[in-house]
């Protein structure tokens, strides 16, 4: 847009909507900085006993030697590449069974209730007779990952599949389209929206599948880390990992925010 | 009196719906024909089952009664010869305007460069060229109903159903849509059922009107439909200034015999 024809009265609305967004980021940084820095004082003075909280100086040199000398690479390697394995094994089979459901209604019903009786349980609580069945390596804690976001995925992506319109199912009918047809031009483009929402909660219960699983058997990774800084009383090391496990989390949660901006247009 | 082919043959239609809670007939014995180029609306009261009409000659739903022949041909299942339109335009949010007029030519496998170049020439003609690339949340309702019809049009069913097309539309848009597309259903000398509960839209588009009764729904009166437009030439809004008009209101309105309890 060239800046010619805007009004006067426009122009001023533009200037104050960025300054309000600069402001917005502006607070949102001073806050992280402000805490940090109290936090960095409060252990220096003796505020708060520093072997319990750690501070953020040596959380910072923690950081640099774990990078320096490439253990750090290597757990945060090892958990990421659990997460995706996981994240897409459980999104992809969710979806799988929930289109098994969709195309038979008989199933469908035959299975509500266990799906019910799994979507309340706390999913953790099979961990650990998953590691013991599947293997106490990648694999236990993949699987573990998969099934803490599998079922979320089936029923929502199931509820998506059945709430559309019953016309426009019946439009595609007077056109001659068979049930596959169905599917694949009215069923699964209506429930992207859906598919996004789930993806991003997905994200986070991957990661919890991975750290619980990582908390019960593994020799790598973030969840290791933790449990590992924990019991030698290192909170330095616990801290540090819960900073990158945040901050890797929440770029994941931005990949496919990015993604959804990207190729999804037609909704608001 | 009338040598014109017949399209659509209703006979003995009967159609009974179950539920745990018991059956419900909710059409009996129908019987009419509409014949070729013709408009014929049925009105009823609502809730009397004019769409389950529609949808078993649509071959949408079974009958338990009867049979429905279109073109001579038994409807067993849905046929690419029957047009549905319906109340609201199910235009698909994720696709353009231009594939939304397409998508019955995709079911059928049907799409090359020269149907797109018809589709694209229906949009131009019915003034949607400039939305063809646009999505349907970003067009007005009157112009997602036009999208609509030609999604209906482009696979040229030689029979129109129309189950209360305009009925989500506000009034103003109402009216000059069932005109816009009461011309170009004659024009294109289109064979149309159309199911409504608005009289006046019905007297303004028909040439017959079929009257029916409560549930279960019976033919009460079948109304011929001759209008003596100003000029000598039809359209739909044109239609109701028509001397006749008041006449087959007060007579449709008197045999439905609608009574608010």
């Amino acid at each position: 847009m060239s800046d010619n024809n805007i009004s006067k009265e426009h122009n001023a609305f533009l200037k104050q909507n960025r300054r309000r967004k600069h402001t917005i980021l502006l607070s949102q940084i001073a806050i992280l900085i402000m805490g940090l820095m109290l936090w960095e004082v409060a252990a220096y003075f003796n505020w708060i006993d520093s072997f319990l909280t750690s501070h953020p100086s040596q959380i910072w040199h923690l950081f640099i030697e774990y990078t320096k000398n490439g253990d750090l690479l290597y757990h945060v390697g090892v958990s990421v590449f659990e997460t995706i394995v996981g994240f897409l094994a459980g999104t992809i089979l969710g979806i799988l069974v929930a289109i098994g459901l969709w195309w038979s209604d008989f199933w469908a019903k035959v299975l509500a209730p266990y799906l019910v009786v799994l979507n309340s349980l706390p999913k953790t609580a099979l961990a650990p007779i998953i590691i013991i069945w599947v293997g106490a390596g990648y694999s236990g804690i993949i699987v573990t990952a998969i099934s803490v976001s599998i079922v979320v995925t089936i029923m929502n992506m199931f509820i998506s599949f059945i709430s559309i319109d019953g016309d426009k199912i019946r439009l595609l009918e007077t056109f001659g389209a068979s049930k596959f047809q169905v599917l694949r031009k009215v069923i699964l483009p209506h429930s992207i929206p859906a598919l996004m929402a789930t993806l991003k909660v997905n994200i986070g219960l991957s990661w919890v599948g991975v750290i619980v699983g990582e908390f019960l058997v593994s020799k790598a990774g973030i969840g290791y880390l933790i449990v590992y800084g924990g019991q030698v009383f290192s909170l330095d090391l616990v801290m540090m990992s819960v900073f990158i496990l945040s901050i890797i989390s929440a770029i994941m949660y931005k990949g496919i925010a990015i993604l959804e901006n990207k190729y999804v247009k037609w909704y608001e | 009196m009338d040598k014109r082919a017949n399209i659509v043959e209703v006979k003995n239609l009967g159609m009974i719906y179950h539920a745990l809670s018991g059956e419900t007939e909710a059409i009996k014995d129908i019987n009419f024909d509409v014949y070729e180029g013709e408009i014929v609306g049925i009105v009823g009261p609502s809730g009397c089952g004019k769409s389950t009409l529609l949808s078993i000659i649509a071959g949408l739903i079974s009958p338990t009664r009867g049979k429905v022949l279109v073109n001579g041909k038994k409807v067993e299942c849905s046929s690419s010869d029957i047009g549905y339109m319906f109340q609201r335009d199910h235009l698909f949010e994720w696709r353009t305007i231009l594939q939304n007029v397409l998508l019955g030519l995709e079911i059928h496998g049907k799409v090359d460069k020269e149907s797109i170049e018809i589709a694209e020439h229906m949009l131009d003609t019915y003034g949607l060229r400039d939305f063809k690339d646009n999505y349907p949340r970003q067009l007005s309702g009157g112009m997602r109903q036009r999208a609509a019809l030609i999604r209906t049009l482009i696979v040229e069913p030689n029979l129109l159903l129309l189950d209360e097309p305009f009925s989500a539309l506000d009034y103003q848009t109402r009216l000059a849509i069932s005109d816009e597309i009461g011309l170009i259903l004659k024009n294109e000398k289109k064979t149309a059922l159309l199911v409504t509960h608005d009289i006046a839209e019905a007297i303004s588009l028909s040439d017959r009107i079929i009257i029916l009764t409560n549930r279960p729904a019976v033919i009460k009166d079948i109304i011929t439909i001759n209008l003596t437009c100003a000029d000598g030439i039809w359209g739909p809004i044109k239609s109701r200034e028509a001397p006749e008009f008041r006449h087959y209101f007060n007579k449709i309105w008197k045999e439905l015999d609608i009574h608010v309890r």
